[in-house]
């Protein structure tokens, strides 16, 4: 018995890739980053950090003494202080879209970090343990692709009430399905995979061997899904907070303040709509890029997903 | 190919008693549905009489069969607001949701087929460039801020087009091309990967040594066979067009499906935005379950493997 042990211990040391390869992986790219994706996301990652430091006003508070609807600092009738001018309030759109990328970013990381972390377990378990959890994993995650994300995420968000947290919950709730169903196949193979074999006839729990094998060799699909997602979500907190559902006011989101400034669209007050929806485009347009230089660089099979 | 199509019922099936049992589940553990159907500051004895009356008294699975009894008989309760059955506000805004989707439909099939095939046909040209950066696009900009965008160009600034409302094709544009924006660029990718690999296959290659001229290759052996695929997402589509057009159908005014639901959120309408809601299940899983049949019908190999 021993004898077997050890010799097992020698090929799966060779053949799993495990922790260790996955580290290798990781640091063998390190050294080629993606320029562009990188330039738009750094700077909102800064600005949504610092955002106490670099706001120049309180964003749910108006201007001492403003103009509501003053435009940007360039047009006729601006206020000089609010360099991208005031909304309904007199609140300046410059500091609520600074603390609005603070929102988008948590939201759409959190929320991406939830759904992948309930999509990821429940695919792993659906493909390791297979049978009957297989079966009822896989008809719930029918029932949950049956339905428009965006119409359950609604429905939720109606229901649960709003709040930031809650919307991360309800994204990350309707979001999981694809990672289910793509961690399932990928580890239906990797079921078959000689090193998953020889660690379970050397008598390795169900859940080591899941810890050690199963789950680092899954990480890069999961990885590569995730830059998938954010985008997704941050595009859904938005049209929840749009619709009234989602952030609530006076707390600065980029969907509201797309919400806030539909009503002065008849009028011309372009700043309101543009700029918002300008922050939105990029940081969604950097994580797709972004996504793509992942999915090429970790899994060449998710290329056409 | 009655087994399997007995057994993709059975799992449809499966799928709506799950669905519904979620939808029913998350009413009850959010909160205390009376809450959402009573006015707030109501006496306790008038919340009982609200129990009472909608059944909410009973045990829960009691209150699950009756839901899902209900639901199966096409009876998806009584809206408060416009005291109507929601089956039948759903059936009466349906033919607009249709008029929208389909035009949106057809804007991504003008966008997405020609330049997912251009793109396929010269991959890495300039052409294939200008189709990913389309793709790119069509998935970073939300369809909302599009139609917003239009609405300030087209009709604040050029005049040229109504801002919101139905009746013309001028009403029609704004809002179609907002909704069928995302939905062309995933055509796009779809027809471009679809029609790479027929390209790639042996009887296109055979079609090229017999010696016919290029274009009828792609036009007629490649592009029919490509186009199967992208059929069947652009059905699904189609589907979730309907019932998912919130936010496009809010901004133009549009009294279809998704508006619906919107007035359903704002009044606290709960039954109205539960019944929408599983309404829009039922009807995609119908759809998935009858584009599935066809599927085996005239492809035997899906009917064996699955």
């Amino acid at each position: 018995m021993a004898y077997v042990t050890e010799q097992t211990r020698a090929a799966l040391a060779a053949a799993s890739p495990g922790w260790a390869g996955l580290r290798r992986r990781w640091l063998r790219f390190a050294g080629q980053l993606p320029v562009v994706p990188l330039a738009i996301l750094v700077p909102f990652v800064l600005v949504a950090v610092f955002a106490n430091a670099i706001a120049p006003f309180d964003p749910t508070d108006p201007i001492p003494g403003a103009k509501i609807f003053a435009p940007p600092f360039w047009a006729e009738g601006a206020n000089p202080t609010a360099r991208l001018g005031t909304d309904f309030q007199g609140r300046d759109v410059l500091s609520r879209l600074i603390f609005g990328a603070r929102v988008s970013l948590i939201v759409g990381v959190m929320g991406t970090v939830v759904a992948g972390g309930i999509g990821t377990t429940l695919g792993i378990l659906a493909g390791y343990l297979g049978g009957w959890v297989d079966q009822v994993i896989m008809r719930i995650t029918d029932a949950w692709l049956a339905l428009p994300a965006l119409v359950f995420a609604i429905f939720l968000a109606t229901m649960v009430g709003p709040s930031m947290w809650n919307i991360i919950v309800i994204l990350g709730a309707v979001y999981w399905t694809r990672y289910a169903r793509v961690i399932r196949g990928e580890v239906l193979s990797l079921r078959e995979r000689e090193f998953v074999k020889l660690s379970e006839i050397a008598g390795a729990s169900s859940a080591r061997v899941i810890l050690r094998h199963v789950l680092p060799n899954v990480l890069n699909s999961a990885m590569v899904l995730a830059s998938l997602t954010i985008g997704v979500v941050i595009i859904a907190e938005a049209s929840l907070s749009f619709l009234g559902v989602g952030v609530p006011p006076p707390e600065p989101a980029w969907g509201s303040m797309l919400a806030d400034g539909r009503s002065m669209l008849m009028v011309g007050d372009w700043w309101l709509t543009v700029f918002p929806g300008l922050c939105i485009m990029m940081v969604v347009l950097a994580t797709q890029l972004l996504g793509d230089w992942l999915r090429i660089r970790l899994d060449p099979q998710l290329r056409n997903l | 190919m009655a087994r399997f199509i007995i057994r993709r019922t059975l799992y449809a099936l499966v799928t709506l008693l799950i669905l519904s049992l979620t939808i029913f589940m998350v009413i009850r553990l959010t909160g205390d549905p009376v809450t959402l159907l009573a006015e707030p500051g109501a006496h306790a004895e008038d919340l009982d009489r609200i129990r009472a009356e909608w059944g909410l008294d009973r045990s829960w699975p009691v209150q699950y069969l009756t839901f899902a009894k209900n639901v199966f008989t096409g009876d998806l309760g009584k809206s408060f607001n416009y005291d109507m059955p929601v089956s039948t506000l759903y059936f009466q805004r349906l033919p607009n949701s249709l008029e929208l989707a389909l035009a949106a439909t057809l804007i991504s099939f003008l966008i997405g087929i020609p330049a997912g095939l251009i793109s396929a046909v010269k991959v890495n040209s300039v052409w294939d460039n200008t189709g990913k950066v389309i793709a790119l696009f069509g998935l970073a900009v939300p369809g909302f801020w599009l139609g917003l965008v239009m609405i300030l160009v087209f009709s604040v600034w050029l005049g040229w087009l109504p801002t919101s409302g139905q009746g013309s094709w001028q009403h029609l544009i704004m809002p179609a091309v907002a909704l069928g924006w995302y939905f062309a660029a995933s055509l796009l990718r779809l027809t471009r990967s679809s029609m790479l690999e027929v390209l790639r296959s042996e009887y296109i290659k055979l079609a090229r040594l017999k010696g016919l001229p290029g274009y009828v290759v792609i036009a007629v052996h490649a592009f029919k066979n490509a186009l199967i695929p992208v059929l069947t997402l652009a059905g699904v589509n189609l589907v979730v067009m309907i019932n998912a057009a919130v936010i496009i159908e809010v901004i133009f005014a549009w009294p279809g499906i998704g508006r619906l639901l919107y007035e359903g959120i704002f009044q606290r309408d709960f039954p109205l935005v539960q019944g929408v809601v599983m309404e829009a299940g039922i009807m995609i899983v119908v759809i998935n379950l009858t584009i599935d049949i066809l599927y085996a019908y005239i492809d035997p190999r899906i009917r064996l493997t699955r």
